[in-house]
């Protein structure tokens, strides 16, 4: 063989293995993507095809007009930082005790990632379940503790349906982040917790001060993929309330696909998922950047 | 530091938080299930009866004898399959790829899975039912495989490549020093090994692909709708009988809740590495 040729070979051999991928993900990913961003441009309309005027930015000045726009986006605000938050805490802490040695600790940690198996419909109905106004088991115990005087309707209330969404994906959501951090601790190497203990250090100041700073790259990483995931999600809202009652539980992509499955609006729709994408997107940089850091092994 | 520690200490500070921890996580679903399990009489009981008075399953007989339900089961299961099928068909050999060669595109290229992944549904969707619906694959197999293939082919991509490069490259090197081809290297030396990795990253699409809503629900109509699409329509349909709604609900839930404990501790190294789904 000539060296030319085997060199050629060599080069053109690793885009021969990814053609597949790139080809599928071209078809179902790339297209759909410029599709969006070319169907916000228009007033597309799906049960009015022949009738489809060009808007150029007009879409995104409709947002901008907009009063549910800024609701949802408002609502996404809080519905990040509330669920992100409480996943986290809830997380750390069972991580923290599940660093502990007990005997059945390999029990506890398989238990409790349960939460994440499940599909987000699944979750919806158990919650909603629980939440019911007359067979509701959270109605029945508050009664019987004497905590409320009649039954709530949890999910028609303005004042509830938010707190009573966001207890729903913390409770899925937090095992996520007690395996990562679990993870994390695990490395945290012993000497060195011996060490502050040995030179004095409290529970919580080994925890503040040799712990956290240990795990902070992992709990960083986790942070921001979850902000991500919390960010794009609708599923479960979408199936505890639609979005009601009223817009209290409108978030922006769940706004975006209300707009496009019932509404049919597929031209605002999209300049709304644009606007999310875009919103997202310093996110999604300093995540990638940190998951991309050891990729030139 | 723990030995020095009282047992009873360890109990009420380790032990006794961890178990309630443990009771929230399961609690909605131990609820779940002994809802199915009631007679209707005690659904409706107030105060609520919290255990079953007996044990039934005359929700699951009347859920698979009366309904769709069973069809769209199988539908899942086909969906799901077809699924794992073409994320690892496509996704062996990329990850290959980026695990044993170094070439011009590859830093970019494997950014840019990890990007995509990161991308809302809400704007894949919304073009990928208008183009379905143009190519006539809308509520058809291909379509919804299709849909769950945009989040199966990055994460196996993201997951398969950290678990070849655990392999050492020398004993690639040392089979193709022996006379194998780059074909031989793979099936001989890679595949064996890189085994156990691609069975969890199959389990994972697997699941991912079961518990998906909404591509199933925009993609798919009454001849391939899957199980979580069907019981979300049971839900506004039979609105107030919780026990035929949680016997569907238990249905779907419990194998995925054994095969996520089969995978989820060997999940956790390419948790962070990128691209797990919630």
């Amino acid at each position: 063989m000539k060296p030319a040729s085997a060199r050629a070979r060599l080069t053109i051999t690793p885009y021969l293995f990814l053609l597949p991928a790139l080809l599928v993900t071209a078809a179902v990913i790339l297209l759909p993507v410029a599709q969006t961003a070319w169907m916000s441009l228009f007033d597309y309309v799906l049960f009015r095809p022949r009738n489809i005027p060009f808007l150029g930015i007009g879409n995104f000045i409709r947002a901008f007009n907009d009063p549910v726009f800024w609701v949802s986006l408002w609502n996404s605000v809080v519905w990040i930082g509330a669920v992100v938050f409480f996943q986290f805490i809830l997380g750390l802490g069972t991580a923290l005790l599940l660093n502990q040695s007990f005997w059945w600790r390999s029990a506890a940690r398989a238990l409790i990632v349960v939460p994440w198996a499940l599909p987000s419909v699944i979750i919806g109905l158990m919650w909603t379940w629980m939440y019911d106004f007359n067979l509701g088991i959270f109605n029945d115990v508050l009664l019987r503790l004497g905590v409320i005087g009649e039954p709530i309707a949890w999910l028609a209330r303005t004042d509830t349906t938010l707190p009573a969404v966001i207890l729903a994906l913390v409770w899925q959501g937090f095992p996520f982040f007690a395996v990562v951090i679990l993870a994390g601790l695990q490395t945290v190497p012993s000497e060195l917790l011996e060490a502050a203990e040995i030179d004095g250090a409290r529970p919580f100041q080994r925890l503040r001060h040799v712990t956290m700073p240990a795990i902070m790259e992992v709990v960083a990483t986790a942070l921001l993929l979850r902000t991500i995931w919390v960010a794009n999600s609708l599923d479960v809202i979408l199936v505890m309330t639609g979005g009601g009652p009223g817009y209290v539980t409108h978030t922006l992509p769940l706004y975006a696909f209300l707009k496009a499955s019932s509404a049919m609006e597929y031209g605002y729709a999209a300049a709304l998922a644009l606007i999310l994408t875009a919103l997202l997107l310093v996110v999604v940089f300093a995540y990638v950047r940190r998951a991309a850091k050891d990729l030139e092994i | 530091m723990i030995d020095r520690r009282s047992r009873t200490r360890r109990l009420l500070e380790v032990e006794l938080p961890i178990l309630l921890i443990v009771v929230f996580a399961l609690a909605p679903y131990v609820w779940m299930v002994l809802t199915s399990i009631k007679p209707a009489a005690d659904i409706t009981a107030r105060p609520l009866q919290y255990l079953p008075s007996t044990v039934t399953f005359e929700h699951y007989e009347t859920l698979l004898a009366r309904t769709s339900f069973a069809g769209n089961l199988l539908n899942s299961l086909i969906v799901a399959l077809g699924a794992v099928a073409v994320g690892l068909a496509v996704s062996v050999p990329a990850a290959y790829a980026f695990s044993r060669f170094r070439f011009r595109g590859r830093r970019v290229l494997m950014t840019s899975f990890l990007v995509i992944n990161m991308f809302p549904i809400v704007l894949l969707i919304i073009p990928l039912f208008v183009l379905m619906r143009m190519l006539g694959l809308l509520d058809t197999f291909i379509g919804v495989i299709a849909g769950h293939s945009t989040f199966a082919i990055p994460f196996a991509i993201w997951m398969l490549t950290s678990y070849m490069n655990a392999i050492p490259r020398e004993l690639d090197e040392a089979a193709m020093i022996d006379g194998a081809t780059r074909l031989q290297t793979i099936g001989i030396v890679i595949m064996p090994l890189v085994m156990p990795g691609i069975v969890t990253t199959g389990i994972y699409i697997f699941v991912t692909s079961w518990n998906e809503y909404l591509f199933a629900m925009m993609l798919s109509g009454q001849t391939v709708r899957t199980v979580t699409v069907a019981l979300q329509l049971f839900i506004g349909e039979f609105s107030i009988q919780w026990g035929l709604l949680t016997a569907g609900g238990t249905l779907i839930a419990i194998p995925v809740t054994i095969l996520f404990l089969i995978v989820q501790r060997r999940l956790v190294g390419g948790l962070t590495a990128g691209a797990v789904k919630a």
